[in-house]
Order: C-alpha cells, then structure tokens, then sequence
C-alpha cells in the first residue's frame, strides 16, 4: 500500500469539510472494497476520511412506507435487523447472503451502494425498489443513480447519508454467487408493487438493469412459468473465464423463476 | 505516523503506527502476536480472523487506526488458565486440522459463529464459514469440531 494519511471524521460536517479540503482523499467506509484495492496498489489517495459509524449514518427505520437505512449500516445489521426483516424481508436476505461474515461485519450499504460494481446485490434492490439515495447535497432516484459498471451520479466530494427503500407487497431476491468471493454471477431481484412488478438483475451484465420484458408478463401473471418463453440477450450479458455470454443470460432466467417461486411462497 | 491504543487479549498496548499499517501487520510484527496468519492478499481465505469489539472480521482488510479504541481477541487469547477454549478441544479432538495454517482463522470464524447461533444447522455452519479456506481437510473434521464445540458451549 502507498503511503497515507488517515482522518476520523467526527461528524458528517467534519467528514464534507475534510473531504472538501483534500482534493485526492477518499472516504473509508467497511473498507470491504477500498482496502483491497490500496493493498494491490490501483489506488493512490492521500488522505482517508474514516465515516464509519457516524451517528448521522446509522439508523434503520420505517416511515411513511419506506426504509430508511443508514449509509453506516453494516450488512450484518441489514440481515439481522427486525424491521427490516418485517418490512422487506428480501432486503435483509439479500444482505445475509453478500460475501461472508466477516465481509458482513464491516461492509456498509453506503460503500456497495456508492461503489456500483455490477456483481453487487444491494444495487439490484435500490433498482427494484425504486429507492432513493439521500446525499449531503440533494436526493436522487435510484435510475438517476445507479449509471453502470462503478459509475454513479456521486459528485466529487457528495457523501450518501442514507438509502429510503419504497416497501413493496411482496419482493424476492436470488443469486447465483461465484463460488470464491461470493459476489453475484446473476442475481435477481422481484418487486411487487403497487405501480406494478419491476425485475432488478446484478452480476450478469456491465452494470445492473431492469428486465422489462419479465416486469411485463409478471405484472400479468406472476408465475415462474410465465417467463418460459422469454430470454435476455446474450449479447448483453458479461463473458469472462467463469461463464459465457449465453450461460449467464440463461442464469438470469433461471434465477428469476426462483425468485418468483420464492415470491409467492411469502405472505 | 499516528499514535494508538487499544487492548489485545485484555492487555493494553500504545504504539505508533503509519497510518497503511494493516491491523494484521500491528499484531504480527509490532506485538507479536504471530498466531494470526496471512494467506492471501484478497481478502478471501479468513486466516487473519480476530475479534474486535465481539465481530470477527479480517485483519488483513482493516486498517491498525481503525482499530483505536478496540477491544480485540486474537487466538492467543483464546485459552484460558492453561485449558484449550472449547472451540480449540473441538479442532484437536475432532482432527479438524491438518497442517494447520488456516487454524487459527478458523477457530476465531467459529467461536463468532457459535456466539451469534449456539445451535447451528449444517447449512448455518457451511454458510458460517464461507469466509474461510482451508486447502487440506476437506472441512469434514471441521464440520465435526464446529458441532463437538457448540455442544460443549451450550452445556457451560
Ligand atoms: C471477500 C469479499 C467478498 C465480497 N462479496 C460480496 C458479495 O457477495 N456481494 C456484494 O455485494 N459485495 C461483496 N463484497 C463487497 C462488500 O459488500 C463491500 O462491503 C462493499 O462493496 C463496500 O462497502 P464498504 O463499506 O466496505 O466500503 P469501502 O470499501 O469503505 O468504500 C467503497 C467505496 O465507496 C465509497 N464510499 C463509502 N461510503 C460512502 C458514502 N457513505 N458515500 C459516498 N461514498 C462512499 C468509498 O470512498 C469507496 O470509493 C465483498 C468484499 C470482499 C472483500
Ligand atoms: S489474509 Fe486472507 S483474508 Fe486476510
Ligand atoms: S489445515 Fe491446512 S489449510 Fe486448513
């Protein structure tokens, strides 16, 4: 790792003031993804500004039919969180089955939110949910958001102070993980909602999209079968040394009748 | 450089540190504690595995300054007068190690695992320990130990 200067931030100012006043800092998170990514050197910042556990980032809560989740909010805390188990009890699988424990324990729903890599789960949920992420500066919609492979509509120097996720009637989330880091090779998240089924898919393609064509017949007709005669593109989807273009567009279809089957199976 | 506290196995230590220092680098070379092992640089594999603050996470991807304050558990801790911690009987017992480099990652992923769930399922212990490697026994043995140990612990 190169040399660096670390900064706790005291308080959500303190941390918009620091990153404000170093150009080349970064912020620290769980560190789950950015320390890794300074041990193998493809990252240089000169400062760290530590936000983890800033109480203006913690907090889960239910208000006016949405979930408002910290930034700060570890993803063991997702998973084992009462009210998020009752509100949208996909959402707290979904952050039971990212990585591992110990992965769990430090990783936040800011960072895998603010860092998009399109093998991340949680961006299948803000998409699906219809959520939107709250800043230090303003509130965006998650289809504003969420620009593909890393990229986002975070400006230089903007923190994410919380995710409000839209709670829908019934939801499911399923992925096939890669056998070593655990990261989606397909996952499929399905909302119900009251403006109608939106389909979510991570890990198959350069950045996480909605199945149109699926939030169509599922709008209709929600049973896994309803989806036999329809396909993603191929063409669309990621190739690389773990699966081909056309092994991962059948992924996504296979995953998304679990997630139904899945769906329907809840109250 | 910055200047830090914090208390290993119950004993407190002040050092100073540069501010890259990995938590695991703070344990191993300024403390000794080299019962924490490194085995990979990906954040994969859990052979780095302590406690802090009652969560076991990685110490190769934590950062020593972020350990300030903390109150941390490595293996060393684990025994206690003398007697192996139930966890570490189990592994003995049980076979659950060959060359034993993963061990001591292991055995703190499972103490953490049985703390949160003192009755696991077999599909609890698999998805409990997906945070570590092991490259020898298989995880038959470890499987075995993980069950022996949350017995004992149940029983006190
Ligand atoms: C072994 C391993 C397996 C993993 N498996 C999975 C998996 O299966 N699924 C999955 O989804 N993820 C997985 N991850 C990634 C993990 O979920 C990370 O926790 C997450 O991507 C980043 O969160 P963090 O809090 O650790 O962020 P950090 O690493 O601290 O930060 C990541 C980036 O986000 C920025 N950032 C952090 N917080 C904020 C904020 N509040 N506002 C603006 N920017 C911010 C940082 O500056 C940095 O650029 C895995 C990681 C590891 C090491
Ligand atoms: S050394 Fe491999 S996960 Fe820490
Ligand atoms: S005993 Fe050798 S790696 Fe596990």
């Amino acid at each position: 790792m190169f040399e660096i200067s670390y900064l706790k931030a005291k308080s959500l100012s303190d941390a918009a003031a620091l990153i404000g006043a170093h150009p080349e800092a970064k912020l620290l998170a769980g560190g789950m993804t950015l320390i890794p990514t300074l041990k193998q050197r493809l990252a240089r910042p000169s400062h760290l500004v530590d936000i983890g556990g800033l109480p203006e980032l913690s907090g889960i809560e239910l208000k006016a039919g949405r979930l408002a989740i910290g930034a700060a909010a570890k993803h063991y805390e997702v998973a084992a969180s009462a009210v998020v188990k009752k509100a949208i009890p996909a959402l707290a699988y979904l952050a039971s089955r990212i990585g591992d424990p110990q992965v769990r324990n430090r990783g936040t729903l800011g960072g895998s939110v603010a860092n998009n890599d399109p093998a991340a789960d949680y961006p299948s949920a803000v998409l699906a949910l219809n959520a939107t992420i709250v800043t230090t500066k303003r509130e965006i919609a998650a289809e504003d958001f969420l620009q593909g492979m890393f990229a986002t509509a975070l400006e230089e120097g903007e923190i994410i102070v919380r995710v409000l996720f839209n709670v829908p009637k019934r939801a499911a989330y399923e992925k096939f993980p890669h056998p070593a880091s655990g990261y989606a090779m397909a996952g499929v998240f399905v909302a119900e909602t009251a403006a109608g089924v939106r389909v979510a898919v991570t890990g198959a393609a350069p950045g996480v999209f909605r199945w149109n064509d699926a939030e169509t017949v599922l709008t209709k007709n929600m049973k896994p079968a309803a989806l036999d005669g329809l396909a993603v593109d191929p063409n669309d989807m990621n190739e690389d040394i773990h699966a081909t273009r056309a092994y991962r567009a059948n992924l996504v279809k296979v995953m998304a009748k679990r997630a139904v089957q899945k769906l329907l199976a809840t109250k | 450089m910055t200047k830090i506290e914090l208390t290993v196995n119950s004993a407190k230590h002040t050092r100073e540190v540069e501010d890259r220092t990995l938590l695991v680098d703070l344990l191993r070379d300024h403390l000794g504690l080299t019962g924490t092992h490194i085995g990979c640089d990906t954040s994969q594999c859990g052979c780095c595995t302590v406690h802090v603050n009652g969560r076991a996470i990685k110490s190769c991807t934590m950062l020593a300054v972020q350990a300030r304050g903390a109150q941390i558990v490595t293996i060393e801790g684990m025994a206690k007068d003398g007697r192996l911690h139930p966890v570490q009987q189990a592994f003995t017992d049980c076979h659950g190690l060959q060359c034993g480099f993963c061990t001591p990652g292991m055995i703190m992923a499972v103490a953490a695992l049985l703390n949160d769930n003192p009755h696991p399922s077999d599909a609890e212990i698999y998805h409990g320990l997906e945070g570590n490697l092991c490259r020898c026994t298989g995880y038959i043995n470890i499987i075995k130990a993980v069950k022996q140990s949350a017995g004992v612990l149940r029983n006190g």
